[in-house]
């Protein structure tokens, strides 16, 4: 079944799901190494223009998609991903592959040793395409904070694919790879997906080992998958969650059935809590219908809706604006130019102290340098029982709105973000605008439960993705999954095609 | 160089009371490093025993060594402190290139230990408690080694290696309640301290402590108070007093240069000192015009440290006796006097003589050979007691051979060099050299009758009755079997030869 004047199977594997290709290369259909060049050809003719990938790793995939071919060739078993094709976010360490996080202080760094996840992943199999675009350090909603250029959304070019992890999202909407990485500190997986019409996953906190992704805020930050489908994102967190005795922070016990419940949506007899704080000013008024319309959906198939009052969650962004600068002050002291990564001014005149302060001088962009002071501030004797002490209290506060709420409905919903993919430039010199974004997404984060976007249809007035949250408690991922599936079986038999195939050819 | 007035220690102490507070840093003797699983053995190439985790490269993160931890709480409740129930980690930010994360992990306000005393003893056997105040877990740092300045300090320098084998092996930090009252003994009080901890840290088997090699480091603060004034005054900060000695020298310096500035209408600067070997003095370092901000925060990638109550009263009854409880129990026990038992303390032979007894050797026997021959050499080899290649089993046998009669002293202490030199147990070493007593008949009767031929005159002696010229032909026959011979049984048959009644 493969074309003989493309070389490229047909039908053409980048338009499957992963679970289509990783069934099409157990059943022999086509084989991992055509699935590859597949993608790497596709990313050759689109990636110029929509800049997802900052590092492809031609060889290394093609590698790993031959190690995939040569053990079913040798009938050993092969994982439910093995031979899919992933974009990973630049986040995570790839021993002998470069890893930037988006910034100039980690440029030409090649790590030596693998992250937890990215083991894991070739462990099973997946075939890592390349490293994705993001703002720099993940400190962003837009992608446009990474020092090597901005991404563009696939739904339209001059727009943001969202951010931190717009590379990741960008490179799903625009057929280049089926599943990809993503982390998420405050909304870095759910906005992108919500903006580029594709699915995002933040599993609980401590479900996806940290061990190698560069930290932002360590109390906050979690892997998580990234795809076009419900199911694919499924298959992609039960191979990347699990215990890790390298994070003291990963959770010791089962992954929950994410897969079983995937292929199982339905939300019969489940209570849906709408919270009446995550409306109002700022948000999009389409993005209001496609929620509002989803709200209704989510009844006709049988849930209770409950609304809800949470009212701490108003606070939530002001109290990651302290947490998050604070512990990135303390987790990017160690980009100091002296033992990996940039290293600028070191002539033999200087000191030491001085190289440090002209490399971080040059190495890092504006919003890092923003956030670090402000984190060395609210961490400063005298303003950190105001700022930093206050901030852990409202913190605490947020993650009893959500027990109370959670002891009346099983899972929330929520729009992703309060508005669709704005243009590339428009809040890059307004921080608090570009705060705004992950208005919904951020409680999450605090209370370190689990949530997902996934796509809701396209806002009337401008025809862009809008994303629908769910929120789950921590350690029950899987009835994202399962009302997810539920939500997206009955949108697209009302659409009648999956939602990606509405946005225009590159 | 500013000229620093000293008082006379006399003269300083019939003004003021001295305040002292001791911080100690313990590496601990864990196989591992604090937060990863590198090794923390001591002497190893530059960088060699280093990992993304203690390297502290970008999306490495940190797990807390059990045995850390264990240590951590042991030496606690030897110390009579309170233990916390639960309690974190902090981070500690400041930027130091062989720190590198540029914060340290460390505990802030929730040390893991806290509340506690150790008693101490004066050699005049006088028994002072210091309060203990906290001993909190941390990582070390790596060690610069600045090249081109004449000193070895930043200052000067070309530039610097960094060597991060050090950084984060496990330190415990212990840290004294101001301690008052001691006055003119407060240099005494103060080595006594650091002697006695280090005596508890090693009978707890937690780290060798030893201060040469580092893994045992003192900080010295001290502050004068005239007499009768409540409030203390301002303290100087004496970074890295490396042995006993310089303990209590430091002490006493900081006490005359203190009173001489205080006595001469000048103000004491809060500041950090070095301390100089050579001569005892300390200069100035760094002023510390406002406390420096560390930004202390909990540290989000580690879980709160929360130790099992019941785990903790395990480790509290299996505590072994209190050093000072066990040296006086020994010194009773062995009928010693508080002199002689200070120079098996000097000599570092308490625990050499009580592992040597325990293998079977009597105490004056094991007392003897510690004490004596081997502290000689040790003492020529400028090394530790202990360091000596020889084990107490070995020595135990040693004088076992003794008080069996197969060796003398003599032999002994060549059978002690051969094990020394490497050329197996004592008993190899008395069959590889053939240095067992020669008190078999035949061989001696020999040597006996050889003797008595070549000494006609003597042998005519003591045919005569002059029973002690024996010696000389005894000597005679020690000195043809190279002092094989058993003096005893020779001295016997010469006289049995000679017909004579001893």
């Amino acid at each position: 079944m493969t074309d003989t004047t493309t070389g490229i199977p047909s039908p053409d594997p980048t338009r499957m799901t992963a679970a289509a290709i990783a069934d099409g290369i157990a059943a022999g259909e086509f084989t991992a190494v055509e699935v590859a060049e597949a993608h790497l050809a596709r990313i050759d003719a689109v990636d110029e223009k929509v800049h997802a990938f900052l590092h492809v790793d031609r060889a290394g995939a093609l590698a790993a998609a031959r190690a995939v071919d040569e053990r079913r060739a040798a009938g050993e078993p092969l994982g439910a991903l093995a031979g899919v094709p992933l974009a990973l976010k630049d986040i995570f360490t790839t021993e002998g592959v470069p890893t930037t996080v988006g910034s100039k202080i980690l440029e030409g760094w090649i790590p030596p040793y693998d992250a937890t996840l990215t083991k894991r992943l070739r462990d099973a199999g997946v075939v890592v395409l390349g490293k994705t675009n993001m703002d720099e350090f993940a400190m962003g909603s837009s992608t446009e904070n990474s020092a090597y250029g901005p991404t563009g959304n696939p739904w339209d070019l001059t727009r943001i694919p969202g951010g931190s992890g717009g590379g990741s999202a960008a490179a799903l909407a625009s057929w280049q790879a089926p599943l990809a990485i993503g982390t998420d500190t405050g909304g870095s997986i759910r906005q992108p997906a919500a903006v580029t019409g594709t699915v995002g996953v933040k599993p609980t906190y401590g479900a996806v080992s940290r061990y190698g992704m560069v930290a932002f805020s360590s109390s906050l930050d979690q892997g998580g998958p990234c795809a076009r489908t419900v199911l694919d994102a499924a298959l992609l967190h039960e191979v990347i969650a699990g215990h890790d005795p390298l994070d003291s922070t990963s959770i010791d016990a089962p992954v929950p059935p994410v897969v079983e419940a995937a292929r199982n949506g339905s939300v019969e007899g489940l209570r849906i809590g709408v919270v009446t704080e995550f409306r109002g000013d700022g948000y999009q008024a389409g993005v209001m219908r496609r929620f509002d319309e989803s709200v209704e959906l989510l009844a006709d198939l049988g849930a209770e809706i409950v609304e809800l009052s949470c009212p701490s969650f108003t606070k939530a962004l002001a109290a990651y604006y302290l947490i998050a600068p604070s512990e990135c002050s303390s987790n990017l002291a160690r980009f100091d130019g002296l033992r990996y990564g940039l290293r600028v001014g070191d002539d033999g005149t200087r000191s030491a102290e001085q190289v440090t302060a002209l490399t971080r001088e040059a190495g890092f962009g504006p919003e890092v340098k923003r956030r670090v002071m402000l984190g060395t501030y609210a961490l400063s004797s005298g303003y950190y029982d105001a700022y930093y002490g206050s901030a852990q209290k409202v913190r605490t506060l947020i993650s009893r709105d959500f027990e109370r709420a959670f002891g009346q409905v099983d899972v929330i919903v929520s729009p992703t973000t309060p508005t669709t993919a704005f243009p590339i430039g428009e809040r890059a010199d307004d921080p608090m605008a570009m705060y705004l974004a992950d208005l919904c997404t951020i409680p999450s984060n605090l209370a370190g439960n689990s949530a997902m976007s996934l796509p809701c249809g396209l806002a009337p007035e401008d025809g862009l993705p809008v994303g629908l949250q769910i929120i789950a408690p921590a350690m029950a991922d899987d009835r994202l999954y399962r009302v997810g599936a539920a939500v997206e079986a009955a949108f697209g038999a009302r659409w009648g095609h999956p939602i990606l195939e509405e946005a225009p050819a590159l | 160089m500013t000229v620093i007035d000293l008082v006379s220690y006399e003269d300083a102490l019939a003004s003021f009371d001295p305040v002292m507070g001791l911080e100690v840093h313990v590496e601990l003797g864990t196989a591992t490093k604090m937060f990863c699983g590198c090794s923390t053995a001591l002497g190893a190439e530059p960088n060699s025993q280093t990992c993304p985790v203690c390297l502290g490269l970008p999306g490495a993160l940190p797990v807390v060594n059990a045995t850390g931890v264990e240590s951590a709480v042991r030496i606690g409740l030897a110390l009579h402190c309170e233990i916390a129930r639960w309690c974190r980690f902090a981070r500690k930010n400041y930027f130091y290139p062989d720190m590198p994360k540029n914060f340290q992990t460390s505990q802030y306000d929730e040390p893991i230990a806290f509340n506690g005393y150790l008693d101490v003893q004066l050699e005049d056997g006088e028994v002072f408690r210091v309060e203990i105040e906290r001993a909190h877990m941390e990582e070390d740092t790596g060690k610069s080694t600045h090249v081109g300045g004449a000193t070895g300090r930043i200052h000067g320098a070309s530039h610097s290696l960094l060597d991060y084998n050090r950084a984060g092996i496990p330190l415990i930090e212990i840290v004294t309640k101001p301690i008052v009252g001691a006055g003119e003994r407060a240099p005494e009080v103060a080595r006594a301290y650091v002697a006695e901890l280090r005596e508890l840290i090693r009978s707890l088997g937690v780290s060798e402590a030893r201060m040469e090699m580092g893994q045992m480091r003192c900080d010295v603060n001290l502050s004068l108070r005239p007499h009768g004034r409540e409030k203390f005054g301002t303290r100087s900060e004496t970074k890295n007093v490396n042995s006993l000695r310089s303990v209590e020298r430091a002490v006493r310096f900081e006490v005359r240069r203190h009173a001489g500035v205080l006595s001469s209408g000048g103000t004491i600067v809060q500041e950090t000192r070095h301390f100089h070997e050579e001569d005892g003095s300390t200069t100035s370092g760094r002023v510390k015009e406002e406390a420096e901000d560390y930004r202390y925060f909990p540290e989000p990638d580690l879980v709160p440290v929360a130790p099992d109550p019941a785990w903790v009263e395990e480790l509290r009854v299996s505590l072994p006796e209190p050093p000072r409880v066990r040296r006086n129990r020994l010194r009773e026990e062995w009928g010693l006097t508080a002199h002689e038992m200070q120079s098996v303390l000097n000599a570092g032979a308490l625990d050499p003589i009580v592992a040597t007894i325990e293998a079977g050797a009597d105490q004056a026997a094991a007392r003897k050979w510690w004490l004596g021959e081997l502290a000689r050499r040790a003492n020529e080899q400028g090394v530790d007691l202990i360091a000596l290649p020889i084990t107490p089993e070995q020595v135990a046998r040693v004088a076992e051979l003794v008080s069996e009669g197969t060796l003398n002293d003599k032999l002994a202490r060549q059978v002690i060099e051969g094990v020394l030199a490497g050329e197996g147990g004592p008993d190899e070493v008395v069959a590889g050299r053939g240095l067992a007593i020669v008190s078999d008949d035949g061989a001696l009767g020999t040597a006996v009758d050889e003797a008595i031929a070549a000494n006609p005159a003597i042998a005519d002696k003591v045919r005569g009755g002059k029973v002690a010229a024996a010696g000389a032909l005894v000597g005679a026959v020690m000195k043809a079997t190279r002092g094989q011979a058993d003096a005893a049984r020779a001295r016997e048959m010469i006289l049995e030869r000679l017909g004579v009644q001893g």
